[in-house]
């Protein structure tokens, strides 16, 4: 008797076991990305509304560290153990991801007709047949500055380049801020911030990138040199030991009420927010002259993509078309204060500084930096020699027209311009 | 008659199958982890990618990373670094490696085990926490190092070491040398400790004290220890790569003044930022590596080690 009670049980236990398995069965969709600083934001907003618009699949988001993601991208996509939808980076590094067959075609997929074509360019074949990507935001450069110390000094916001460099001296003699934050030593801060932020007043952006491209300008060319000219200037604003400064240092000497100008990029916004306790501003880069049209890099930084080896392709493609969608762009752009959606429909955002940044698009031509497209395809890599030599010129130890003069050699030693 | 015997007593001796039998897990599990990897990565160097299929190429790889003035610039740049790094390991850590073991061996030193484990434990702890914890130290802005020269009046020595082109290399090498101390200091600690008492005993009878001691005795009867430090600092340092990676990252700045074959290898190998990994030209750095450690070990084993004059008690 108890015997056959045991049975049933036993028998009831792997049914019931084998029903919990089929309602277990989720689709779950891992995406690789290298934000790890909006893990939080992933976790509880973006995926909490998607998974309620769309019982049946999960969402896991799987971040690691920016300066290791494109390696370990790509040996998990070689090696078949990546995730089902990827972070894409722009430009060259995911179309080399595409060419390779690691990321799928995504131009038919519903909800790509949301998005501008400039928007689209990052994440498509040269050609512009194929696109990749779901483009998911843009970034934007200027400079954030420290409002209580700018109203202690009685310093106007800087509009031209003069103006600014009388704001970095009067900081710099009254002594008790910092002028300028930022650092050396991580090499790309001199670069993203402080080139790719200041150049396009010089090259009048599209217009210069574009010609740089075509061959008719060359790096040596005075526009391309007198952004490192007006760098090799900021050095004495620049805190003690700079040099050995790295990002997360600049960073701090900021939110900490140290410095009072922080060359920065948008996405900072976010975190900038949570950490300082005064009032900040923006401004764009100061233009040359007084009157000059403004120019601002407003740049292609995320995109998302299907991995073609995925096992979930048709809920990944869901979850596509929802990124593609109005409603995922309110809450990333609100959420993500600084990264900026590149969805045609306008998004309301509620943070003062991120409206800041997003108004200069209104009043100034944007640009994308200018080493991103086609030219860091062959080695040596435009842009890693960019981060070497904006460094080296802020340091002081090499001249601006021999730190042009070595990338443009670099630059035509594989990169022949179609004529 | 006996000696037909005994010959074909050999004959039927067994086949001693169970020697192969012990010796084949290790020697599996060394092939498949250690051999096959090599050869795979030899074979690597020896391929091009062309249009997304592996193409064999023949040295082309290697006519590249030493005739194109680009790539072999870079090459000698990490290379010359690399020496660098090797000598100040020579000139640093294995002298202090040998005093402190002399020290330790001294038996009138108290508290010799607390010095033996607090010099040795830097050498347990990961490249990351030694990487972020000397950047912390030697930062200009939240550092220790600042304040504690500006204790003793010599702020103005303090020079934001990491960030110099001229200095980052040495410092670096020196953080390495801190880490590292400990292992020539414990082989040499080892050895002295199996020199026996009568030796010394009997040179103390013949008025060989103190320094002379050391010098004249201690030294020689070590000098096999001191040799196998140095190649296993050689081949370590020719290795290493964690250190600068977590300290300087792939770039291996200020103007790659502190690129090291590790790191120029990782770079290539794996690709950085907007460079897309390239592992044909990775692999052939990594064959240079290679050959260079090979040549380095064979000249030891061939040259030195032969000449080196052993003592028996």
């Amino acid at each position: 008797m108890s015997n056959r009670l045991l049975t049933g049980l036993l028998m009831a236990s792997s049914i019931l076991g084998s029903a919990g398995i089929a309602l277990a069965q989720d689709k779950t969709l891992t995406i690789e990305s290298w934000r790890n600083d909006d893990l939080a934001i992933w976790q509880e907003k973006l995926i909490p509304a998607f998974e309620k618009a769309n019982p049946g699949i999960k969402v896991t988001f799987s971040p690691s560290a920016p300066t290791e993601y494109n390696a370990a991208l790509n040996a998990k996509l070689d090696a078949g153990s990546a995730g089902d939808l990827i972070t894409c980076r722009p430009f060259d590094a995911s179309l080399e991801l595409f060419k390779k067959g690691h990321l799928a075609d995504l131009t038919s997929l519903k909800g790509m007709e949301n998005f501008s074509d400039v928007a689209k360019s990052a994440w498509q074949t040269d050609d512009g047949k194929a696109s990749f990507c779901v483009p998911m935001a843009s970034v934007i450069h200027g400079f954030i500055y420290n409002k209580d110390a700018f109203e202690k000094l009685g310093i106007a916001v800087p509009a031209t380049e003069d103006e600014f460099f009388a704001a970095l001296d009067k900081i710099k003699a009254d002594g008790t801020y910092i002028p300028m934050a930022m650092g050396t030593k991580d090499l790309w801060e001199a670069a993203t911030m402080g080139y790719q932020n200041i150049g396009p007043n010089y090259w009048k952006g599209e217009e210069g990138r574009l010609a740089l491209i075509k061959g008719d300008q060359k790096l040596t060319d005075a526009d391309w040199v007198a952004p490192y000219a007006t760098l090799a200037k900021w050095k004495p604003y620049l805190g003690d030991g700079f040099e050995a400064q790295t990002y997360p240092d600049s960073q701090n000497l900021f939110t900490l009420g140290r410095a009072a100008i922080y060359p920065a990029g948008s996405w900072e916004i976010a975190t900038f927010n949570t950490q300082a306790q005064f009032k900040m501003g923006a401004f764009p880069p100061p233009v040359r002259k007084a009157g000059d049209t403004c120019y601002i890099s407003d740049h292609n930084d995320i995109g998302i993509g299907l991995n073609p080896k995925s096992a979930n392709a048709e809920a990944a493609k869901t979850f596509l078309t929802w990124v593609a969608s109005p409603e995922f762009a309110s809450i990333y752009a609100n959420a993500l204060p600084g990264f900026f959606s590149l969805n045609s429909a306008a998004v309301k955002m509620e943070d003062p500084l991120a409206q800041e940044f997003v108004s200069w698009r209104e009043k100034c031509k944007p640009t994308i930096r200018s080493t991103y497209q086609v030219l860091s395809r062959g080695t040596p890599n435009l842009e890693n020699e960019t981060w070497v030599k904006s460094a080296n010129v802020i340091n002081g130890t090499e001249t601006p027209e021999a730190a042009s003069a070595e990338l443009q050699k670099g630059l035509d030693s594989w990169y022949k311009p179609a004529k | 008659m006996s000696q037909q015997s005994l010959e074909h007593s050999q004959d039927r001796r067994p086949t001693r199958w169970h020697i192969a039998v012990f010796l084949a897990p290790a020697l599996l599990v060394y092939t498949a982890v250690m051999i096959l990897p090599l050869f795979g990565t030899l074979q690597l160097s020896l391929f091009r990618n062309v249009d997304n299929a592996q193409v064999f190429a023949g040295f082309d790889n290697f006519r590249t990373l030493f005739g194109d003035p680009r790539w072999s610039a870079s090459f000698w740049n990490a290379l010359g670094n690399n020496t660098w790094f090797f000598i100040i390991h020579m000139l640093v850590q294995n002298p202090i490696g040998v005093v402190l073991a002399a020290l330790l061996s001294s038996p009138k030193l108290r508290f010799s085990a607390f010095y033996r484990t607090a010099i040795f434990i830097p050498t347990l702890l990961s490249f990351v926490i030694v990487g972020f914890a000397w950047k912390l130290i030697l930062s200009p802005l939240w550092g220790v190092a600042p304040n504690l020269l500006d204790l003793v009046g010599l702020k103005s020595l303090f020079v934001p070491w990491l960030g110099k082109e001229e200095y980052a290399l040495t410092a670096l090498s020196l953080i390495s040398v801190w880490q590292f101390v400990g292992i020539p200091m414990m082989l040499i600690y080892a050895a002295m400790l199996s020199i026996p008492d009568e030796v010394i005993e009997a040179a103390e009878c013949d008025g060989v004290t103190g320094f002379s001691q050391f010098w004249k005795i201690q030294l020689p009867l070590i000098l096999p220890s001191i040799g196998i430090i140095s190649i296993l600092t050689f081949v370590g340092n020719f290795n290493a790569f964690d250190l600068i990676y977590s300290a300087q990252g792939a770039l291996a700045g200020p103007n790659y003044a502190t690129d090291i074959l590790g790191t120029f290898l990782y770079r290539t190998f794996f690709g950085f930022q907007l460079q897309i990994g390239d592992k044909n030209m990775g692999a052939t750095i990594a064959s240079m590596m290679f050959f260079i450690i090979l040549a380095g070990v064979c000249l030891y084993l061939f040259l030195i080690q032969t000449r080196l004059r052993r003592y028996q008690f």
